[in-house]
Order: structure tokens, then C-alpha cells, then sequence
């Protein structure tokens, strides 16, 4: 942990005293050394062979996908549908526009000293979904309205977690604060919504949106069927954002409440000055973490009905024109999933490093 | 909050800013508010089910089904009531989460180990496995091992037969069903008698380590009683177990136990996704006991084996335990993804064919609900009373 000491010089070792001290230190270490390697060079091989040596890059259909390897040319021929879904082609640049401006709001956070990098986040946060509001699904300022059954693919995969991520940090605070309360109604409320949405599967939370929802409203008001998954999720996720955020708040020392308590500051003013400013930044890591997993579950959608990219993918391996090609949309679809998560996943521990300032105990 | 001087205090604070006059205003608004939206959404439920002719109550479970399920553990049929598909659906959740934590917690807790390993190539493979599988959304991978996989496997007729007994196709594994004949029972009292022996000699063995300080070889002689003591028993009865062997009946194979692809598929995914989360949490945990503890075991002239056993698994247990729970937590809740490929759990044939058949969603998705809350709560109940058990005993 700390830093400030320094580390023990590395031992410089030639190849052969490291083999023998990292991978050849015991009978048993050799033996299992030779076990994991031999099962290594026997699925290496022809795993690179099938994803790249052998793999098919060139052509129009699926006569082209001659080689023993991937076929890659389903995914090039149909990236269109797995980004897009069945947004029209001419208005796609809306959905570019967006895609943009996402990578200009949060790719500047992954680097260190960037000018205004936290402007650009308040922007990501508030500016990017007032914009997204009016470009994607048009209708105003004279934009041909598109409607969100042709949502689909990677663009509706990101719309979910985005959405789903930004309304369920408010209400997850509201629902800590509720949590932490020193009223016994709230506090039982709060805990009763928090436990019952945490325990049960998303999978219901989903079914219950899209069966129930048009129960519980009004005669006439309907919604349409992304919005009700869009509800489930926020709801869902805002219960383990509200536990995210209450270890955040539990975190905090007790002579911060008193401070603030001292100073004659009134209950939202002590929480919005002093500790929920703290307790926030404390708990990036375990925010973002959740956002990875939120962003994982949103393949969930497709049990709905709806075509995120997942959704898109297991829709055209089924298609007659392409076989035997599943193994290849599902590597495409795994590769997009583990790219994002990965990358995210690293920052994430990057900043709990930085952030750890020994203020924890 | 307005200035206040000490000495012109008034009696009391005005009623807008005494603290416990408006903790009660709020929380009186609460309540109505909650109040009123439960009402509203009750009236607006009723009102919407009267108009599109849906009934209410819970008399549909004792209509008739009238659909079959692949696979139940309890006998069923289509004549059977909606109230059995639910017990059908329950069992049969159970059964893969039952299994799912069991190949899960065995495999996180090696791939945790070896990712401590002092094998690089050990560690750096757990690494990698880690690291790739925590990262793919789970229902693709479900449908990796259901579509690619195991939807790739030869027909009936060119099954992979496995020494004659075991047979693999694209229908599912078949497996030959031990058949107890008259005269088990005694096998089983022999276990029993097996197992009440080993309580009763590590109590005595405790008695007397605590007594005299000798180690009696507990754990070696209570494997040689479980396992001879059953098998005495067997071979005294005749043994009495018969092998319904599997076998191939114009399409398809009779007999025997089928996995069905569904559950191998939801199996297969649910572990190797879980015990990826659990290998991490393994790994913290021993990483949290600190050096000075082992060393002070070795100092005190303990074997390598005896010091993991008696005083860094102790410790990492005490940290390993609560984020496991929610592991648990997380396969039970994943395995409703059964869905997606129509494994027969919960959620598929309760919330997915009984609500489509009756169409009533409230009380067919409040069953669902409450028991899955059921489930949760009772798993942490069971691992906080664990955790009480392990925790620190501070005097």
C-alpha cells in the first residue's frame, strides 16, 4: 500500500534460473508445468488457426467461406445490422453523431492531465442524453422521426446501460439517504424497495415491465415496449446503486456529520455540501463496477424481445443463407462485450488505487 | 436554522423547526404517498383486468395444465394442474442452482488457489481465465455452450458412446440409473452408523488433543469407516444394485438418466461464470491474511499442510465467506435465465407458459417474486448464522 517506501531491487535471472525457480520449482510444479503447458500447445494452435491463419476475410456471401477457419465475412457483411439494428441507412449518422460525441465526453477520462476532462464528464453526464433525447429518435427541429422498434444492435445495447446507469444514480442516492435515515417509516421503506428489487432476477424485473406495467397504468397511457424496459432496469439497478452508494456513506467518519451538524447546516445541505461529495467520490469504483455488470445484463432485454446486439447476432445465425456460423457471431458478440468491460474494469481499478488515500479504515 | 441567542431562548423551537415535528410531518407524507400509489395502481389493475376480461384469485392453480414439460423431478403430466408446474418449475430451478454451486465453489476455489500459484504458468492461465470469462455477459455464454456446443453434437444413431454405458448426443447425455434392489436398506443404515461414528470419535479425539495433547488421525480413519462400512454392508446384503444401461429404441435411447442439453448448457455456463467471481473472492481472502501469520505458524514448527489448514483457511474463510454468499445469490437469481433456452426452471414454465396460458400476470408474477425473495433470504440467513459461527470472537 505504501507507496512512499521504496520496493526491493527486481533479482535479475538468466532464462534458465527463472524457469527452474517459476515453473520448475517442485516435482509437482514440474509435473503440472508440463500438463498445463502440453494442454496450451494443443488448444493454442489450432484455436489461432481457426480465428486467424484459416479464417475467411474476403468476399460476398457465405460461398466465399471456403478456408477450414472462421468465417468472418457473416460479421463484416452484417455489421451494419449488429451496430444499427434496423435504424434506416441514410439517417444512421444521427446515431454516428452520438456514438461521437460519447468518445469525446468519456475516452478523455481514461487519460490522466487531459485539459477540461472533468468538464467533459459533467457534459457526458447531463449535455449527451438532452442531445440523444432529440437526435435518435427525431421528430423535432424537422428530424424524420424513427421510431424505436428499429432500435436495435450495439446502439441499443449501449442506449440501455447509459440510460439505465444515469437515472439509477439519483434514485439510488435518494434511496441511501432513505436507507441511513434517521425516520423508521423511510428507512423501512427504503429497505423493503431496496431488498425485494436486489433479490429478485432481472429476468422477472423484465417479464414484470413488460406484462405488468400496462396493468398498473391508466386506461390510455402506454408505453412503448423499450421504455418499459428501460423503467425495469432503473429500478432494478437503482437498488444495488443505493447499496453502492450507502457503503459510501458509511465510510465516512461520524466528525464529518458532526462537523457539519455544528456549522448549522440543515439535512440537505449537510448531505449535498459535505458528505455526499465524499461519500461519492469514495465509491467511483464501486459504481463503475456495477455499470460493467449492468452493461452485461442488458443482453437480457432480448428474452423481451428487443434486439440488442446479442439480440441481432442470434437472429441472423439462424439465417439459411449463413451456416453453421453461430460460433463466429457469439466470438464477434463476446469480443464487444469483453473489450468494453475489460477496458472499464482496468480503469476502474486504476482509480481505487488513486483514490486510495488511506482515509479508509 | 435562524440565529439564536442563548439567553433569549424561547421555550421551544417554532413547530416548523423542531426536528421531531417534521421527521413525523415527512414521514406521515410517506406513508400517504405510498398509500396512494398502491391504491391507484390496485384500481387501475382491477379496472384494466375487469376490462380485458382477466379473472383474479388464486383458483386457476387447481385448473388443468394441459402442457407438457421436457424435464421435472416430480412426476407430471399435461392432465396435471397449474399448480404442479409450479412445483415442477421450483424443483427443477433448485436442482441447477444446487448443482451450479457446487462445480462453481469447487472450481473457484482451485482456479482461486492457482492463481496464487508459484507456477507462473499456473497462475498466469487463471489469470487469463478469470479475466475472459468475468467479462462476457453471461446469457451469451449460456448460448455459446447450448447453440455451438452442445447443439453441434452427432444425432441418436451417431452417438459418442462412452465404454458402453454413457452415451452423448444432441438430445442429451445419457447415463446409466442405479436400480436399489430389496435389501439396500442395510447399505444405507451402515451410513449411517458410519457417519454417527466419525461424530462421535472427533469429539472424543477433541476430548483427548485438549487432555493429553495427542493427535488421533481423525480424518484418515473417518474416510476408511465411510467408505468400509457401506461397502461391508453391501456385499453382506448381495449386493443388492442393479444398472439400467441406456440403449438406443428406434430414434432415441431409453432408459437410464438423461441430462437434458438444457441443464448441461445452464450448468456448464452458470459454473464456469460464478466460479470466475468466486476464484477472485478466494484469492482476496487469502491474500488478507497477513504474512506474519504464516510465518508464525512455521515458527512454531507447524507442517506446510497443518498451517493452511488450522490457520490461513480459518482467516480467509472469515473474509471469503460474505461475498460468496452473494455469489450464491447471483447463480440462484442467473439460473432464470434457463429462459433464453428453454430449460424448464421457474421463470420458463411458471412465469413464461402458465402466465400466457391463464394471463393472470399479477398473481403468477407475485408467486414468482415471493419466491425468489424466499430464496435469497433464506441463503443469506443461512450464510449470516455461518459467518456469526467463523467470525471473530472478540473478548
Amino acid at each position: 500500500m505504501a507507496e512512499s517506501t521504496m520496493k526491493p531491487p527486481k533479482k535479475a535471472l538468466s532464462p534458465v534460473k527463472w524457469m527452474r525457480e517459476h515453473l520448475f520449482s517442485t516435482w509437482y510444479n514440474a509435473l503440472l508445468t508440463v500438463a498445463v503447458g502440453y494442454l496450451l500447445v494443443t488448444s493454442v494452435g489450432p484455436l489461432l488457426n481457426w480465428l486467424l491463419f484459416e479464417a475467411n476475410f474476403q468476399g460476398q456471401d457465405a460461398s466465399d467461406c471456403t478456408g477450414a477457419g472462421a468465417c468472418w465475412l457473416f460479421i463484416s457483411q452484417r455489421l451494419n445490422f449488429f451496430i444499427y439494428g434496423f435504424y434506416p441507412d441514410e439517417l444512421q449518422w444521427r446515431v454516428d453523431a452520438m456514438f461521437l460525441l460519447l468518445a469525446i465526453a468519456f475516452v478523455p477520462q481514461f487519460i490522466e492531465r487531459f485539459p477540461g476532462r472533468k468538464w467533459l464528464g459533467i457534459f457526458g453526464m447531463t449535455g449527451l442524453p438532452i442531445i440523444g433525447y432529440f437526435l435518435i429518435p427525431g421528430g423535432t427541429f424537422g428530424l424524420e422521426v424513427v421510431e424505436s422498434t428499429k432500435w436495435g444492435g450495439l446502439m441499443l445495447t449501449l442506449i440501455l446501460a447509459y440510460i439505465g446507469i444515469l437515472a439509477s444514480l439519483p434514485i439510488g442516492i435518494l434511496l441511501a439517504l432513505g436507507r441511513r435515515s434517521e425516520m423508521p417509516i423511510i428507512r423501512g421503506l427504503s429497505v423493503v424497495f431496496i431488498e425485494v428489487w436486489r433479490a429478485v432476477p432481472l429476468i422477472t424485473v423484465l417479464f414484470m415491465a413488460s406484462v405488468m406495467l400496462p396493468l398498473f397504468l391508466p386506461e390510455g397511457v402506454n408505453f412503448e415496449k423499450l421504455a418499459r424496459a428501460l423503467i425495469g432496469i432503473t429500478l432494478w439497478q437503482s437498488a444495488y446503486m443505493a447499496e453502492v452508494i450507502r457503503g459510501g456513506l458509511q465510510a465516512i467518519p461520524r466528525g464529518q456529520y458532526e462537523a457539519a451538524d455544528a456549522l448549522g447546516l440543515g439535512y440537505w445541505r449537510k448531505m449535498g455540501l459535505v458528505i455526499l461529495p465524499q461519500a461519492l467520490k469514495m465509491v467511483i469504483p464501486g459504481i463503475v463496477n456495477t455499470f460493467i455488470s449492468l452493461f452485461k445484463d442488458t443482453t437480457l432485454v432480448l428474452i423481451i424481445g428487443l434486439f440488442d446486439v446479442l439480440g441481432t447476432v442470434q437472429s441472423t445465425v439462424t439465417d439459411p443463407a449463413w451456416q453453421n456460423v453461430a460460433i463466429e457471431g457469439y466470438v464477434f458478440v463476446a469480443f464487444c462485450f469483453w473489450v468494453f468491460c475489460f477496458g472499464i474494469s482496468r480503469y476502474s481499478q486504476n482509480l481505487e488505487r488513486k483514490l486510495d488515500t488511506g482515509h479508509k479504515t | 436554522m435562524k440565529k439564536q441567542t442563548i439567553d433569549s431562548r424561547p421555550a421551544g423551537p417554532k413547530p416548523w423547526y423542531d426536528p421531531r415535528v417534521r421527521s413525523l410531518f415527512f414521514q406521515v407524507v410517506a406513508i400517504a404517498l405510498v398509500f396512494w400509489a398502491g391504491w391507484t395502481l390496485v384500481e387501475n389493475t382491477l379496472a384494466n383486468m375487469e376490462s380485458r376480461g382477466i379473472s383474479t384469485g388464486f383458483g386457476f392453480l387447481d385448473e388443468t395444465a394441459g402442457f407438457g414439460i421436457i424435464m421435472s423431478l416430480i412426476p407430471y403430466d399435461a392432465t396435471m394442474t397449474y399448480g404442479r408446474t409450479f412445483w415442477v418449475g421450483l424443483t427443477n430451478t433448485l436442482l441447477v442452482s444446487a448443482m451450479g454451486i457446487v462445480a462453481a465453489t469447487i472450481l473457484g476455489f482451485i482456479i482461486g488457489v492457482a492463481r496464487l500459484s508459484s507456477n507462473w504458468l499456473v497462475a498466469k492461465v487463471s489469470l487469463v481465465y478469470i479475466e475472459v470469462i468475468r467479462n462476457i455477459p453471461l446469457l451469451l455464454q449460456i448460448f455459446f455452450w447450448y447453440f455451438a456446443v452442445l447443439g453441434a453434437l452427432p444425432s441418436p444413431r451417431q452417438s459418442i458412446d462412452v465404454g458402453g454405458t454413457m452415451f452423448l448426443n444432441n438430445r442429451g447425455l445419457y447415463v446409466p440409473e442405479p436400480l436399489t434392489q430389496d435389501g439396500f436398506g442395510l447399505v444405507w443404515w451402515a451410513l449411517a452408523i458410519a457417519i454417527a461414528a466419525v461424530v462421535g470419535i472427533r469429539i472424543w479425539a477433541k476430548k483427548r488433543q485438549l487432555a493429553t495433547g495427542q493427535i488421533f488421525p481423525t480424518f484418515k480413519v473417518g474416510v476408511a469407516l465411510l467408505v468400509l462400512l457401506p461397502a461391508i454392508a453391501y456385499f453382506a446384503a448381495g449386493s443388492p444394485l442393479e444398472w439400467e444401461v441406456p440403449a438406443l429404441k428406434g430414434f432415441n435411447f431409453g432408459g437410464g438418466i438423461t441430462i437434458i442439453p438444457e441443464l448441461a448448457a445452464l450448468w456448464v455456463a452458470l459454473s464456469l461464470y460464478t466460479g470466475s467471481f468466486i476464484a477472485e473472492i478466494v484469492r482476496s481472502g487469502i491474500l488478507s491474511v497477513s504474512k506474519g501469520q504464516t510465518e508464525a505458524a512455521k515458527a512454531l514448527g507447524l507442517p506446510n499442510g497443518l498451517t493452511l489448514r488450522l490457520v490461513v483457511i480459518p482467516q480467509a474463510m472469515r473474509v471469503i465467506i460474505p461475498p460468496l454468499t452473494s455469489q450464491y445469490l447471483n447463480l440462484a437469481k442467473n439460473s432464470s435465465l434457463a429462459t433464453a433456452i428453454g430449460y424448464p426452471d421457474l421463470v420458463a414454465v411458471f412465469m413464461g407458459t402458465t402466465l400466457n396460458q391463464t394471463g393472470q400476470a399479477v398473481e403468477v408474477v407475485a408467486i414468482t417474486m415471493a419466491v425468489y425473495l424466499t430464496i435469497s433470504l433464506s441463503i443469506s440467513l443461512f450464510m449470516n448464522i455461518y459467518n456469526r459461527a467463523v467470525a471473530i470472537k472478540e473478548r
